[in-house]
């Protein structure tokens, strides 16, 4: 039995799921940043596999995409982290449902 | 039998990347859940390899594996007494996110089975030079305007989290 296009979609799928029940699940910002790594994950797994069951115009389109979003994944985690480090210098906490001051 | 051997190994490290992915979002210490994160990311390296995406797969091991984890570790450890606690609306909020990801993943499933792709198998070959070649070409703009991206990134994480 070969390996498929859809062996890689489907696991994609599943790690963003899954991700995403973290990141809505979890109330602990910086595990909210980690699930968000995962979903990020997945949409890669899904960008190589179909890298390498499809062609296009240009030669390895789906890895050079993957390569951005990790790029772009990077910036984000630094940046949130620095928030999330300059939160809990400010109340003593991390957890999302106690920073309520823009809640309406 | 090359064949069998990368479908056998691609549901290992496919298993092992999404139980260590359950892991991470079940597990209530936070230091549990990077390590499991670990595990997570280098099943992920594995399968980018099963994709014949050498260079992926060592840009996955370097950035996810090495540097983003430290640097969630270091935000762990500098932000101690976070375990996280139950409380009011927890099982709600457990159930409502079960109900987001559970139909997203049934409506993921159903659309990508049924698309009929134009699949042509691409040739195994090292990718790095392809991927070095097209990033200083057709995408060298993009390329620039991650390292200002990333510039800015560092600047604004340090100017954010520095004691002043």
């Amino acid at each position: 039995m070969p390996l498929t296009l859809d062996h890689f979609l489907l696991l994609g799928a599943v790690l963003f799921a899954v991700g995403l029940y973290g990141a809505l699940a979890r109330r602990n910002a910086v595990a909210i940043l980690m699930s968000i790594e995962l979903m990020f994950n997945g949409v890669n797994v899904t960008l190589v596999g179909l890298s390498h069951y499809i062609a296009s115009s240009v030669p390895l389109l789906g890895q050079i995409f993957a390569i951005f979003i990790i790029t772009v994944a990077a910036a984000e985690a630094a940046v949130g982290l620095a928030i999330i480090i300059a939160i809990h210098r400010d109340r003593k906490t991390i957890h999302v449902d106690e920073i309520h001051l823009m809640k309406w | 039998m090359t064949e069998v051997f990368s479908t056998i190994g691609f549901y290992i490290f496919g298993l092992v990347s999404v139980g260590c992915a359950v892991g991470m979002i079940t597990a209530r210490r936070l230091v549990h859940s990077a390590v499991f994160l670990v595990g997570s990311f280098l099943g992920v390296a594995a399968i980018y390899l099963l994709a014949s995406a050498d260079f992926l797969a060592a840009v996955q091991v370097l950035i996810y594996a090495g540097a983003i984890t430290i640097l969630m570790l270091f935000a762990i450890m500098l932000t101690p007494g976070t375990v996280e606690t139950g409380g009011q609306g927890r099982l709600a909020q457990k159930v409502g996110a079960g109900l987001v990801a559970g139909s997203f993943l049934l409506v993921a499933v159903y659309s990508l089975t049924g698309t009929n792709w134009s699949l042509s198998i691409q040739p195994d070959q090292p990718t790095t030079e392809t991927i070095g070649k097209a990033l200083l070409s057709s995408y060298v703009l993009p390329f620039e305007v991650a390292s200002v991206l990333l510039l800015a990134a560092m600047v604004g994480a340090i100017l954010i989290a520095r004691d002043d």
